[in-house]
């Protein structure tokens, strides 16, 4: 290993497992502590993709699902953003997914049976490979909220779901991006799982007119921080130093 | 006043959700044509050396009920136990697979090569194991844990000594279940609750 082990997940600064708030989480969050341990090899390494794996519409929701050349339904938007690690460096080469309800908030999943009609054009899933500065950008339509059983009338902000892998499996990360200035955020019991404001503010995108194209698309930011690995000159001391 | 540290915060998680198969395999939503394929259907391919096992199992919620939409990964080394990348790895082993929960069973199956032992920091040896990563509705940051093998001498497997209460260990153990076949269940509440990992 060139690197050291990874940097300890700050815990408190994640989504708390067990959140009454959030039903689900009740039954299936575990009750005894983690085994908390240094990283090791299993973790340390992980499994990469190249860009070979990628179709030309792959990063573009707009027209990867088209059965007839249309675009999907709803309001162009440009995702972007860099992939970091704690230590402000960029992670090239690392593949990012996402998936996301249409315009109208309705998935296409056997699952989903909202009231909001499915979009013929409009599949739900992308994915790109980070460029060598840890950059990612997608084309997309902005995602419908939606309401969902858990408490009598809870709603989801509008949101996509990422999911990113690193270069460790020990990196492996899902989240969520939110928009700016959705007053569903506030209200929502999966947002709030997150007890630091501060970090549930971070998978909040702005709008970032920087990135937006005239008459075609708005853009929204979005950086992704992935577990760091030490490195420091004492790491290769011999047995008992 | 100090001066700031110059480091980051990791992004906070946030739970996968029901729909997590759109993203990430999409199949099994019911989107096809995305992609060729799902990513992962496999971590060995045509060739791979060692022994081909097949473990099955569910993972279990604090009512016993199985998880029908739960998404997992598993990462390992190969039969010589060196990871995919290192330095004469087996090129047949990705290593990498993800699967889903039966819709109808909450059934997992995973076939793979047995992995070999690994070495560690410090001249420990890890005894062979998979890593699995689970992630769910309800499942606010994806749970790390190992699959180990009950044929195996797990007796000096450094995280497996660590763990404080014994019979806690036997969850980390998958059972034998005739020819290269193991049973591994994950019960994410209650008794017997699994023994997750933070490394
Ligand atoms: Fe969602």
């Amino acid at each position: 290993m060139a690197d050291g082990p990874l940097m300890p997940r700050r815990r408190d600064m994640h989504p708390v497992p067990f959140d009454p708030d959030y039903k689900t989480s009740i039954s299936r969050s575990p009750r005894w502590p983690l085994l908390s341990m240094e990283s090791t090899p299993s973790e340390e390494t992980g499994p990469r993709f190249g860009a070979s794996l990628l179709g030309p519409l792959d990063n573009n929701l707009i027209m990867n699902y088209s059965a007839d050349g249309s675009p999907a339904i709803g309001e162009r938007i440009l995702m972007h953003g860099r992939v970091l690690d704690e230590m402000g460096r960029p992670v090239p080469e690392t593949l990012i997914e996402i998936w996301q309800a249409n315009a109208g908030g309705r998935y296409r999943h056997v699952k989903d049976g909202y009231l909001a009609p499915l979009d013929p054009n409009f599949g739900g899933c992308g994915r790109t490979i980070t460029d060598a500065e840890g950059r990612y950008q997608f084309l997309t339509i902005r995602p419908g909220a939606y309401p969902w059983p858990n408490r009598a009338n809870d709603w989801r902000p509008m949101h996509i779901h990422i999911s990113v892998f690193g270069h460790a499996f020990g990196q492996r990360l899902i989240t969520q991006m939110y928009f700016e200035g959705d007053p569903l955020i506030a209200r929502c019991p999966i947002a709030a799982t997150i007890k630091d404001r501060g970090q549930l503010e971070r998978l909040v995108a702005p709008l970032d007119m920087s990135h937006a194209r005239p008459l075609d698309f708005l853009a929204y930011k979005f950086d992704i921080v992935l577990r760091g690995r030490r490195q420091t000159m004492f790491e290769n001391k011999p047995e008992g130093m | 006043m100090v001066q700031p540290l110059d480091t980051l915060i990791e992004t906070p998680s946030q739970t996968a959700g029901p729909y997590v198969h759109i993203g990430c395999i999409p199949s099994f939503a019911g989107v096809e044509g995305v992609y060729p394929q799902d990513l992962g259907t496999s971590p060995i391919a045509e060739g791979a050396q060692g022994q081909i096992i097949t473990i099955t199992g569910s993972i279990y919620d604090g009512t016993g009920w199985a998880l029908r939409d739960a998404m997992i990964e598993a990462w390992q080394a190969d039969a010589a136990g060196r990871f995919p990348g290192q330095d004469g790895a087996d090129p047949a082993v990705s290593g990498f697979c993800r699967f889903a929960a039966d819709k109808d069973s909450g059934l997992f199956t995973l076939r793979t090569v047995k992995p070999g032992a690994t070495p560690a920091r410090g001249g420990a040896v890890q005894a062979p194991h998979i890593s699995l990563w689970i992630v769910a509705r309800g499942i606010n940051i994806g749970l790390q844990t190992r699959i180990y093998f009950g044929d195996e001498d797990n007796s000096n497997d450094p995280l497996l000594s660590r763990i404080e209460q014994r019979p806690r260990a036997e969850t980390l153990i998958a059972k034998p279940d005739g020819e290269g076949q193991y049973r591994f269940d994950i019960r994410l509440q209650g008794d017997g609750e699994t023994v997750f990992l933070d490394l």
